[in-house]
Parts: structure tokens; sequence; C-alpha cells
């Protein structure tokens, strides 16, 4: 242990000194991701779940495609934009990575987009959910979701079911904001009504006045969304506040219900329904082995961050596969375009106009079930795009 | 009428839980003149050592409770004695640096052995839900937080007024060179304080766990929180923080509530207010350093 | 480089230029070339350097400290990003010099808040500014592009000359550039009669007010200076990025910035730049070596850096650069 360690400093050490020019000597067999998350900060789980996601998907499927090694590089990026720009140029001069790949959050990706342009390299974005992302440069391949994929869903599903009167609590940022737009556009012209818009600050601890404000509305269900990792502490407010019992239900886009933190939730979550494209409980063959798989391997349920990371990679391979092991940026990007495949949360495929993910969402809802809790869906929508780009 | 005390008694409870939580940073600061902002590292501790409790040993949440203040006193203690004892007279910046690197090693433990994401301690259904007196909404948890931070405050003001203890301490802060001349042990008063504040955080993280969330980074969100009571509530007396806590608590909820649109601005505007006014904190005397 | 006639010995001599700064310098030149694949981080060491070379200048020389010094570095960030996005004024060195100026405004606007009260207050108040304008950012994210950050910014090339590069070289001369006349301006200006009062101030404020030296006004005055400083340090920032997104305000930077002035040593210029050079090299390394767990290594040395002390570890750990800080420097500079 202690001899690798040394080495691995001294390994550092020589590529601060000497650079890249010594490592860029290498053997043409080898296909290099960089990829780039938030380890640490605020935002850690997010990439954990994929860095795990995406090492769990090398052991089941190899290291080996096309004839090609594949070698992923792990950066930390703290979801800090320029940290972000920094570590993709570097890994796109210095280390020659074909591919880049992670992106934690929303600036983060748009940081990385010139490069991709520039270097003619694939950018997978694995996590970040803003709609636009996918234009910032044609290199660029989503496989995560956008929010308003769940959002106008959501809201359609209102509509249909009876909510009347919703009151929304959205995180004051652009995906809040995001979330908001799409789903009150689907709503209202539905038909709905909405009776109180509140936006909470994204660095806040309780949220008591908002909720409080939300049951003075009298509202039939209130839509939510919050940040993955403040989802908990929202639910548990919400039942304190006896939300669940004066009839206001939640619904929203499902990142509150994310599936890492759902159990830690009690009881409060139970019955609160949202739209979404992933659920641990997804009823499928291949989604029983990958949770079964990662719960093995990490001791704890896989979220939807931990899925995008699982289909990024299984994108790359696939490409890898499909170009026969031509790594450039174009062959990629056009062996990626149209794909589609069966994944843990169901059929998804790449719009290939768009490059970005076009997936079923889910209508679920928070069921206890072998003692634990889930997100039991029961109502599918079929291949949903992007509505930010429909739109156009 | 009834909104504007259910908002007030929500405000109260997170003011107290503020205090509670910031009231050892305000005695290390104020006695010791050490810049601890280790402080939420300690809180940290609290909070996974009873989740850990209860979630995994099937401890009582109630009996996890003290067994987390003890815990995390006992922590501050060797803490306390191994390192902090040695920088009591080092420059302030060094202090900075020196507990700022303890909260990133802290983080990066947690985080390694807890994992990065969330976690939530499983309260008993007692605890759950809210009840009305007179249409006022008054949540269980957090009127609990309110009867122990009340009975806890009121401990520990009896104790610095009353105690042969409590007028050793005064006599340390006002003076610890006289005070030592008059056989008071400073060093071990300092100590036992010290493990008292650190076990006071702890208890603040098991009960703050619910209303704010508890992950490895739980001590640099928080820091801001800690360092603003203490500063607008001065760092000399007890019942400056206390105060400083109750009024930044009823502020941030009823801001929130009344103008949710600047909800984000109210607290820090309220404390750039205060220290304009009062450059020294509320109840702060004179400038120390 | 003249000194007045009034000035004592010491601090003539403290004035002169010595070889150890013509060795720093040609090493920072050398790195141009050496380093060819890491322009990127030499970059980001440069404006981090001028950064907490302004946080020295009111820490280190007028003893103010604060926690919110972003507050201006955002301030630069952001408004060089809007000069050129919306191409109001496209040549970056002007650019440069607006926004520092505009950080400027902001920095003496805020000043009298900020040199009264105790040092507590002080970083209380400074870290609640950067944490208003981070909210105020966010609010009119009409304006700032809010959380997703400033989009579409392009950066002229300077001077219409230099068109900046995909390996950052254009940008990493640029900023070493900037921070050289800056850090010759600072220079001057901390061993001019001015800056000499600053110090007396630093030591005794009211012996300092005692001797006539009107203490509010050069406290302000050298709070101004810095926010102009940090202001051109954000704006380097986004034209060598193309970046400006809310965490330019962010509490981290701030904290980061006070770590890293802390790590060099405050009080003789020289100690950002190398604290900013430290900290990358360190948080580079662990975070390759380490990209989880790298916070607990920077933790670990930190607390090691108090624990030996500071002179101590220096002399093992960077003995060369201290050698020439030592013998830039004259035998009677008293230790930060």
């Amino acid at each position: 242990m202690f001899i690798r360690q040394k080495m691995m400093i001294q390994t550092a050490a020589a590529g601060l000194l000497l650079g890249a020019s010594a490592l860029a000597a290498q053997a043409q067999d080898t296909v290099k991701i960089g990829l780039i998350v938030p380890m640490t900060g605020g935002q850690a789980s997010t990439g954990k779940q994929i860095d795990n996601a995406v090492k769990l998907y090398m052991q089941q499927h190899g290291d080996t495609v096309a004839g090609k090694k594949i070698e992923v590089i792990l950066k930390d990026d703290a979801a800090v934009p320029d940290n972000t720009k920094r570590l993709a140029q570097e890994l796109i001069v210095n280390d020659k990575v074909n591919i880049i790949a992670g992106f934690g959050v929303t600036p983060a990706a748009f940081a990385a987009a010139p490069l991709a342009t520039q270097a003619k390299v694939p950018e997978v974005v694995m996590a970040a959910g803003t709609s636009v992302i996918t234009e910032k440069s044609p290199y660029i391949v989503r496989t995560s979701f956008t929010l308003g994929q769940s959002s106008t869903i959501i809201g359609d599903w209102a509509v249909k079911n009876g909510i009347k009167k919703v009151a929304t609590l959205t995180s004051d940022y652009a995906p809040g904001h995001d979330a908001l737009k799409f789903f009150k556009e689907h709503f209202t012209a539905g038909g709905g009504q909405i009776v109180e818009e509140v936006k909470v600050p994204l660095a806040n601890p309780d949220f008591a006045p908002f909720l409080q404000r939300m049951k003075d509305a009298k509202p039939d269900a209130m839509f939510v969304f919050v940040p993955a990792g403040q989802g908990g502490n929202f639910m548990k407010q919400y039942a304190e506040r006896g939300l669940d019992k004066s009839g206001i239900k939640v619904i929203g886009p499902g990142d509150v219900m994310d599936d890492d933190l759902l159990n830690g939730m009690g009881d409060s979550a139970l019955g609160a329904v949202t739209a979404h494209i992933y659920s641990a409980a997804h009823p499928s063959q291949v989604n029983k082995d990958f949770v079964t798989a990662y719960k093995k391997a990490y001791n704890q349920r896989p979220g939807f961050m931990a899925v995008g990371g699982y289909d990024g990679i299984h994108l790359i391979y696939e490409a890898l596969k499909k170009t026969g092991g031509k790594a450039d940026g174009d062959s990629l990007i056009a062996a990626m375009k149209g794909m589609a495949w069966e994944s843990p949360r169901g059929p998804i495929s790449i719009d290939p106009e768009t490059r970005d993910i076009v997936q079923n969402v889910y209508i679920r809802k928070v069921e206890k079930k072998d003692g634990e809790l889930y997100n039991v869906e029961f109502e599918t929508f079929k291949d949903v795009k992007d509505p930010g780009k429909t739109k156009k | 009428m009834t909104t504007l005390l259910t908002i007030l008694f929500d405000g109260v409870a997170y003011g107290m839980l503020l205090f509670v939580l910031s009231c050892g940073l305000a005695v290390t600061l104020g006695l010791m003149n050490f810049v601890n902002l280790a402080h939420g590292a300690f809180a940290m501790a609290g909070g996974y050592i009873c989740a850990v409790l209860v979630n995994q040993s099937g401890v009582p949440f109630f009996v996890a409770l003290p067994m987390a203040f003890i815990a995390s006193a006992l922590i501050g203690l060797v803490i306390e004695q191994t390192l902090y004892k040695h920088l009591y007279h080092r420059n302030p910046l060094d202090q900075v640096l020196f507990t700022i690197g303890l909260v990133f090693m802290a983080v990066t433990v947690v985080d390694y052995i807890m994992g990065s994401s969330q976690i939530f301690i499983h309260l008993p259904a007692m605890l759950e839900g809210q009840f009305n007196i007179f249409g006022i909404g008054v949540g269980r948890y957090r009127l609990m937080i309110i009867v122990i931070c009340g009975l806890l405050t009121l401990g520990i003001q009896l104790t610095l007024a009353n105690t042969r203890f409590g007028s050793r301490l005064r006599a340390a802060v006002d003076d610890p060179r006289a005070a030592s001349g008059l056989g008071i042990n400073v060093p071990q008063v300092f100590a036992l304080t010290f493990a008292f504040g650190s076990g006071l955080a702890g208890l603040g993280g098991a009960l703050g766990a619910e209303i704010l969330g508890l992950d490895p980074y739980f001590p640099l969100k928080f820091m801001i929180y800690f360092l603003i009571v203490v500063t607008v509530g001065g760092s000399q007396t007890i019942t400056g923080p206390f105060l400083a806590s109750l009024l930044l608590g009823v502020a941030d909820v009823a801001g929130k509530y009344y103008v949710p649109k600047l909800g984000a601005f109210v607290i820090y505007t309220v404390m750039i207010v205060i220290l304009i006014w009062r450059p020294n904190g509320l109840f702060g005397r004179v400038a120390q350093r | 480089m003249s000194a007045d006639h009034g000035v004592g010995e010491i601090s003539l001599r403290r004035a002169r230029w010595g070889h150890g700064e013509t060795a720093f310098w040609l090493i920072a030149i050398a790195a141009i070339f050496v380093f060819s694949d890491r322009y990127l981080i030499l970059t980001e060491m440069a404006w981090l350097g001028l950064f907490a070379l302004s946080l020295d200048l009111i820490l280190g020389y007028a003893g103010i400290v604060s926690l919110g010094h972003a507050a201006f570095f955002g301030v630069g960030a952001y408004c060089a990003g809007l000069l050129a996005v919306h191409g109001i004024v496209k040549e970056p060195v002007l650019a440069l010099v607006v926004a520092g100026c505009t950080a400027m405004v902001l920095g003496f606007a805020t000043s009298f808040l900020v040199i009264r009260g105790s040092e507590l207050s002080q970083l209380m108040v400074t870290l609640g500014i950067a944490l208003l304008l981070r909210e105020l950012a966010n609010k009119f994210s009409d304006i700032t592009g809010g959380f997703d950050g400033l989009q579409g910014i392009v950066i002229d090339p300077i001077l219409g000359l230099f068109a900046f590069d995909i390996f950052g070289k254009v940008g990493f001369i640029y900023c070493l550039v900037v921070l050289f006349v800056l850090f010759l301006l600072a220079r001057l200006i901390v061993h001019s009669p001015f800056g000499l009062s600053l110090r007396a101030i630093r030591n005794n404020p009211l012996r300092a007010a005692a001797v006539g030296i009107p203490v509010n006004r050069r406290l302000i005055a050298i709070y101004t200076l810095s926010a102009f400083y940090a202001g051109i340090a954000g704006a380097l920032f986004t034209q060598t990025t193309a970046l400006a997104s809310l965490d330019v305000f962010s509490f981290e930077r701030s904290a980061d910035l006070l770590l890293v002035l802390v790590i060099g040593g405050a009080g003789y210029l020289y100690g950002g730049l190398i604290g900013a050079v430290v900290f990358r090299v360190l948080q580079d390394l662990f975070s390759s070596w380490t990209p989880q767990y790298w916070q607990f290594w920077i933790g670990l040395v930190l607390v090691l850096i108090v624990l030996i002390g500071r002179e101590r570890m220096y002399r093992g750990v960077m003995w060369l650069p201290r050698l020439a800080m030592r013998r830039m420097a004259s035998p009677n500079r008293s230790t930060p």
C-alpha cells in the first residue's frame, strides 16, 4: 500500500514537472475518458454516484471495447465552473483524452462546452439538467434528463387527475426556475390555477416559513422542486407541519424523492406523487440486476444520478463498438446519434437531431415495499423529448 | 393573529437551536479568545453519533441525545488537551488556519466513513406532527427543542451566576492573569468549559439534524450562521448570543414568511445593520484584541 | 525607486530592489517556457496571487481583516463579463481598468462600514456584504445569468493584437504582466510615507492618531485601493476563463483567499504570491492523487503548518524560495 502511494506521488510529481510531453507518446490502443464530477463540496453525492456507476459498469463489462482499452481519469471540480474548465482543458491537451464526461451542475457543463467544440471531443453530460446545454456545442450528448421532461409531464398529469389549485415551492436558481416554468405552462394550459408561488433561497436551512405559506394558501397540491439533497429535509418539515394530514399533496419532478435519500425520509414521504425518469423500483430485469449489483458493491441504493452515469458509460462503450474502435470526436458523435438501448430506467435513446436523451417519464407514488420506501411507477408517458427544444 | 404566533413559535425554536449550536463558540471566543472555526465539526460529530446510535443500534432517541452530548464533550476535551491548548497564545490567523484545517479533515473523515449523502435520525412517533393550541400550530419536535434548549439556557445561566465554578469562570474571563494569581486553575477551567461547549454543539447537531439536515459538509455550511450569532450577540456574556439567536431566528423566519422574495437577504441584512449600529455586537462591552 | 529623505534607513533598505526579487520574477517568466502544458493552472496562480496581494494590502499593512473579499473579485468578474457580452468595452485592458474602478467604487462605499468595529465584526460585515451581493446576482438573473452564469462571454484580442488561445499561453502572459505592473505599484505604495503611516496604524491606531495621522482616511484609502486590486483579479479571472458565475462571490473563495495569504505570510507582498503557488500546487497534487479525499490532506497540511510553525516548515519544504526571499529582504525584516 505504502509503496503504491509513493509511486502515485512520484507519478503525480512527474506529471506535474514533465507534463504531458512524456505521456503523449502513448500507445494508440487506449481510449481515455476524462470524468469530471464534483467529488467534494455540497454536490459530492452526485459525483460519487456517477463514479460508482461508471466503475460498476466497467467491472461488469470489462475494460476493453473493440480492441481498445478504456481508461477513466477521475477529476474533482467541486461543482465550480472555472475548475471544470481548467480540468477539461488539461485533460484534453495534456492527457489527450478522447471523451470528457460527468458534469454535476449546469454551469460546469457550459464551461466545458467551448473546449468540446474547439477540440472536437465528445462531452457526455451525465447529470446537469438545463435544457439548453446540448445546444452549446455539437459535441455534447446527454444521458441524464432535462427538468422540462419531468415537469411538463407532472403538469399534464395533475390537470388530468382533478388537481385544480396548486401552490409552488421551488428553489431560487436556474433549475428551479426551469421546473416552475415548464410546470406552469402545462398546468395552466390545462385549466389549472397557481394560487401561490414561493421561491426558496438555495442555501436554506429552514423551510418552516415557506411551508406555512403553502398551508395558508390551501391548495389541492403543492408543486415542489428543491435540489437533490434538500428533499429529505423538505419532506420531514412538510410532515411536521401537518400538511400531509391537511390533504395537500406533494407533486413535482422526482428530484425531491431521490432514491438515494428516500428511505431516510420516513413515512412522511408516503403518498407523494412525482414524475421522473428513474425509480429503483422500476420493474424490469435490467433494473433489478443493476440495483442488486449496485447495492452489493456500494451497500446503498442507486439514485437517478447513478443511472445517468451508468447510461453515459454504456453509450460510450456502444459508440466505440459501432465505430470499431475509432475514437475521434466526429465518428463517436455520429455513432451516438440515434443510439437506442434498454437502460435500468427503461427504453431510452439519443435524439439524432438534438443529441439529447429521449426517454419514458413515469408517474410514481411513494409506497412501502418490504419495509422500505420506494417510488412505485403507475403510469408511463412514452418517449418524452426535451420540451425546451421541441417547441422551437 | 394565529399565523403570527405560529411564525413566532417557529422562529423561537429556530433561534433556540442556533443558540445551542453556537453557544460553545461564543464561550471559546469570549473566554479564550480562540477563533474556533472547527466548532461545527463538534456539532456534526454529535449529530452523527446520535444518528448511528438511533438508526443502527436501536438506542431510543432520548437516550441517544445525552450520549451525543457526552461523546462530543469527550472529543472536545481530548482535542483541547492535545491540540488547542498550545494555540491559545498564537496569532488569530494561525488559529483560523489551524481550525479550518481541522474542519477539512473532519469533513473528509466523515465522508469516508458515513458517505456523502444526507442522513436522518429516526424519530419516535410522539415527536412527529403538529398540534393546535387556540389555533396556533405547535410542532411537537420544535416544542421539544424549545423545552430542552430553554432548560439548558436556564441551567447555564444559573451555573454561571450561582456556583463556584461559575464565579471562577467569570473571573478567568475577566482577567486570566489575576484569576490564576488567586489560585484558580485557569487551564482546567478552560478545558472543562471547552468540553462543555463542544458537548452543547454536539447536542445541537443531534437536535438540528431534523431541521437543518446532516451531511459531511455541515461544519462548513453552518459556520457562517454560528459566526453571525456570536458576532451579533457579542462574546462576553451568555445572554448576548442567546438574545441574538432568538432575534435572528424570529427575523429570519418572519422575514421569509412575510416577504419571501427577499428571504435570502434577511439574515445578512439584519447582521450588517446591527453591526454598523453596534460594532461590538448587541451586548458586547469592549472590543477584544 | 526613490525614497523620501525623511524615511528611515531601515525602510530605505527595505524599499530597495533585491536580487531575490529579481530571481522570483525571472522564475515566473521562466514558467512560461518550462511549464508550457500547465498554463491554465499558472494563470490561476497569477490571478489568485493578485487577489491575495489585494488582501495583503489591507491585512498585512493596515490590519483590516476580511472574509468577504470575494465581493470585489465578483464585481470585477461580472463587470468584465458584462462589458464583453454587451460589447461596451471590447478591449480587454481597458475593460480591466473599468472593472477595477467599479470594484473600487464599491470598496469606497463599503469601507465606511468595515473600518470600524472589532476584527470579528470586520470579518462578518465583509462576509455579509459578499453574501448579499451573491444573492443579488442570483436575483437579477436577467442581467447576470443567475445560477447558470453569464453566457456568451467572448473576449477580444488584447490591444487588438493578441488573441486568447486554447492553451492559455496568451492568458498567462497577460495575467503575469498585469500582476507585475500592479505589484510594482503596490510595492511603491507600501514603501511610500503613506504605506509607512498605514503600518503605524496597524501597530497602534491610537498612537498613530496622536502623531497626526488621519487614521480613518488612510484606512478608507487603502481599503478602496485593495478593492481595486481585487476587482482587477476578478476581471482577469473572467477574461482568461470566459466565465462569470455566482461562485465568484462565494464564501469559499474568500476563505481560500485568507488561507492562501496566511500560508504565504502577510505583510511583505510576496506572501500572497507564494501562498497562491503553494496552495494551488498542493491542491492539484492532492486532488489528482485522490479526487475524493484531497481535502483531508490539504487540512493536514494546514494543521501541520500551524503546529510545526510556518517558519520551520518552510525552512524544510521550500528553503530555496525562502532563501531567495531572505536575500531579497533586509536582515532587519521582521517576520510576519
